[in-house]
């Protein structure tokens, strides 16, 4: 997060926040709410400017920082997106559908021809696009917090780093680091229940494991994922079949591009190859 | 002929989700007024299909940050309604305790960050808090003690991930509840505050004309205050199994909005949610709760939409009684779910959301692959009630001036908690080419 890369001016006094919606639950900027301990302290810091949910005052930008959750899929939000980035300075995404396009980009996938043969009562009222993107697919972006949902310490330390000019510290390893530093017993070796924490990037603090489940990839990709790997021992070890690879690989982040080039891989016919 | 006037509000604020209002109205009364929601669809029960039955819990919860417990709860119950499943009675208690958990944050986030500063006179809970520093600081401690519950049983607060068809990945052990009952007796006093403090309001007087009586819609149970279970009946004699749900309602396609609007066959609008909970269901609330409402003077019916928030947050109180009361007689299930095994079936529940009735339905195959969901939220619900409530409130407040005459109308929204975000999910996907318009259907 280089907090003066982009020609928006600075702005005086107290630093402004926007919290911005596209296609999304509200869950990640409901988040910010969450911080039930922080909240008041953070108004304190920042002039919360913009944020629909929470106030109905909205100050005119330029925003120091913008945080963006959702994810782009209509022709509207095409344009309004350009507009948020013209007046961030710093633009942050916040959760699975801002940073890979969200569940919904599971429409990426589908058979058109599937879709468009069920009747509907009034499909000319409706806009969208065939398509769910993230919006680093449209404009730059300065910071990706991954997470369906985000978790909320991690929101804070991106926006305490924003606050102090210093790169946020989200470690981008994997679940499994998470679960060891945990302590929690592998639910693969121990139990054999397939687990996506070897491909997975941390930051909800290895929950699923913590629960007896295994890891469903909600936090999306880690870097250097070896994903083509992970799903021949998920075959090979495990017994997993097609479906439930391909639904662990497509769901939340199904269109992270490595999730994504996997998933398509694992449906060809021929497999792994 | 009288000059035609209109309110028009691009992008309502302190609601969950994106939404507009317009009304045109002159001298002779309201000519038009739309609710307009135009938060993008994002196609839920369309890519359903095909997904594996135990998936539902978890997708569904995407529907909606607010209220991802509901989600899980209506799916897992529609799964096991489906299987012929039956949860034990401790898992069943789990389930209600994770749901008041839900209540008591997602009211707690309406009572003091949304709707309070409306009848304070504020733009937001911060602004708020300079004034009123108690009030929020105790609603920032009810909120949570509603999360820590959520957390606790769920993983996290928001799509928690411990919730399964058939129970719990894992349930908590006795010690572990022993920290959070701690946590939840303190809240708990602050609730009763909250209740006398919310009853000290003042309310625009308003209530329906007797020509156009609110039809209130809600479980009904037998033994308790309904969560998870129970008949669907309403203030207007309506009394039937869920099963029945889809013969009764029925969801309706308009121009304007990107969720459905949803009426009752025989009548047209009704009304769901925690005034149609309390009025359908009081005598079934904690003895607690009853004589904080006689204390603070709040009767067993309330008709005014202005005053929900008293009624939010009697049923905070519950939940906190209710929580607390399964946390005192909680014994450790001894298996965290029952088995479940996928055959070719069908099933359906009605759960209460914080915002009202949340109806889920599902095919499965026997590989356990939904073949077709369905699913009407709480606010498709209210969609048509908080239209009508403005086509009767804006001729008493004429007088008022435009720009209080306007805030009038969003904080009668308010009223509802709308979950817009809940609201547009619901639409199948048609799609035809990249920049162009896609459909909607059921």
């Amino acid at each position: 997060m280089v907090p003066d890369s982009r020609a928006v001016k600075k702005t005086s006094g107290k630093r402004k926040l926007a919290v911005w919606k596209f296609a999304s639950c509200d869950g990640c900027q409901l988040s910010l709410l969450d911080c039930e301990d922080e909240l008041l302290a953070l108004a304190g810091e920042m002039e919360i400017a913009y944020f629909m949910e929470a106030s109905s005052h909205q100050v005119e930008g330029p925003y120091d920082l913008s945080l963006v959750e959702g994810s782009i899929t209509t022709a509207r939000d095409k344009r309004r997106i350009q507009q948020v980035r013209a007046q961030s300075r710093v633009l942050v995404t916040i959760g699975a559908c801002a940073t890979a396009g969200g569940i919904q980009a599971l429409r990426n996938f589908s058979d058109v021809e599937e879709f468009t043969s069920v009747v509907y009562a009034h499909p000319e009222y409706i806009a969208t696009l065939k398509t769910s993107t993230p919006v680093s697919a449209h404009v730059a972006v300065d910071f990706e917090l991954q997470g369906c949902p985000i978790n909320k310490h991690q929101l804070l330390e991106v926006i305490s780093a924003f606050l102090h000019r210093r790169p946020p510290q989200v470690p981008a390893h994997s679940v499994c680091v998470e679960c060891k530093i945990r302590g929690n017993v592998c639910v693969w070796v121990a139990d054999g229940i397939p687990c996506m924490g070897p491909v997975t990037h941390a930051g909800c603090g290895a929950l699923c494991p913590g629960y007896s489940r295994g890891c469903y990839g909600c936090y999306g990709p880690k870097e250097n994922t070896n994903t083509a790997s992970l799903c021949h021992w998920w075959k090979k070890e495990l017994g997993a079949d097609q479906a439930t690879i391909v639904e662990n690989l497509r769901n939340y982040n199904a269109a992270a591009p490595v999730f994504a080039r996997e998933s398509r891989r694992q449906e060809r016919p021929d497999g792994e190859k | 002929m009288a000059k035609s006037k209109t309110i028009k509000v691009d992008y309502l604020a302190r609601v969950e989700g994106e939404g507009a209002l317009y009304i045109r109205y002159d001298d002779g009364g309201v000519r038009d007024v739309k609710l307009k929601i135009f938060e993008p669809p994002r196609f839920f029960e369309g890519f359903m299909r095909g997904r594996d039955y135990l998936e539902a819990p978890d997708i569904t919860a995407r529907i909606c940050g607010i209220c991802p417990v509901a989600y899980q709860m209506s799916a897992l119950h529609a799964m096991e309604h489906a299987l012929g499943l039956t949860p034990t009675a401790e898992l069943r208690d789990l389930r209600r305790l994770i749901y008041c958990g839900e209540w008591i944050e997602s009211h707690a986030l309406h009572i003091f960050m949304l709707h309070a500063p409306d009848f304070l006179g504020y733009d937001n809970a911060v602004a708020m808090a300079k004034d009123h520093p108690a009030i929020v600081q105790d609603g920032l401690e009810i909120k949570k003690a509603g999360n820590a519950i959520v957390s606790l049983i769920g993983g996290r607060e928001v799509h928690p991930i411990n919730v399964r068809v058939g129970g719990f990945y894992r349930v908590p052990t006795v010690e572990e509840l022993g920290p959070l009952r701690e946590q939840l007796l303190k809240a708990r006093d602050m609730a009763v505050q909250t209740a006398h403090w919310a009853a000290s309001l003042t309310f625009p007087r308003f209530e329906r004309p007797a020509t156009d009586p609110y039809e209130f819609v809600a479980l009904s149970h037998p033994r308790e205050y309904p969560m998870n279970e129970g008949r669907i009946v309403s203030t207007r004699g309506l009394n039937i199994p869920v099963e029945e749900y889809e013969t009764h309602f029925r969801e309706e396609h308009i121009d304007y909005s990107n969720a459905l609007h949803s009426v009752l066959v025989e009548r047209g609008a009704y009304l769901v949610g925690p005034m149609a909970r309390y009025n359908l269901n009081y005598e079934h609330l904690s003895p607690l709760v009853q004589q904080t409402a006689e204390v603070i003077g709040f009767p067993p019916f309330c008709a005014n939409p202005f005053q929900s928030i008293v009624v939010r947050s009697l049923e905070v109180l519950y939940a906190f009684d209710e929580a607390l009361r399964i946390i005192d007689s909680y014994r450790r299930p001894e298996q965290p779910y029952l088995a479940t095994d996928p055959r070719e079936s069908s099933g359906c529940a009605a759960t209460e959301a914080p915002r009202g009735l949340l109806y889920h339905r599902y095919d499965i195959n026997d590989r356990g692959k939904i073949t077709d969901a369905r699913i009407v939220a709480p606010t498709s619900q209210n969609q048509k009630s908080i239209e009508d409530d403005l086509r009767h409130l804006l001729p008493k407040f004429l007088d008022l001036p435009e720009n209080r005459l306007q805030a009038r109308c969003e904080q009668a929204i308010r009223n509802y908690d709308p979950c817009i975000s809940c609201s547009t999910h619901f639409l199948q996907l048609h799609l035809e080419h990249d920049e162009g318009r896609g459909g909607a259907g059921i």
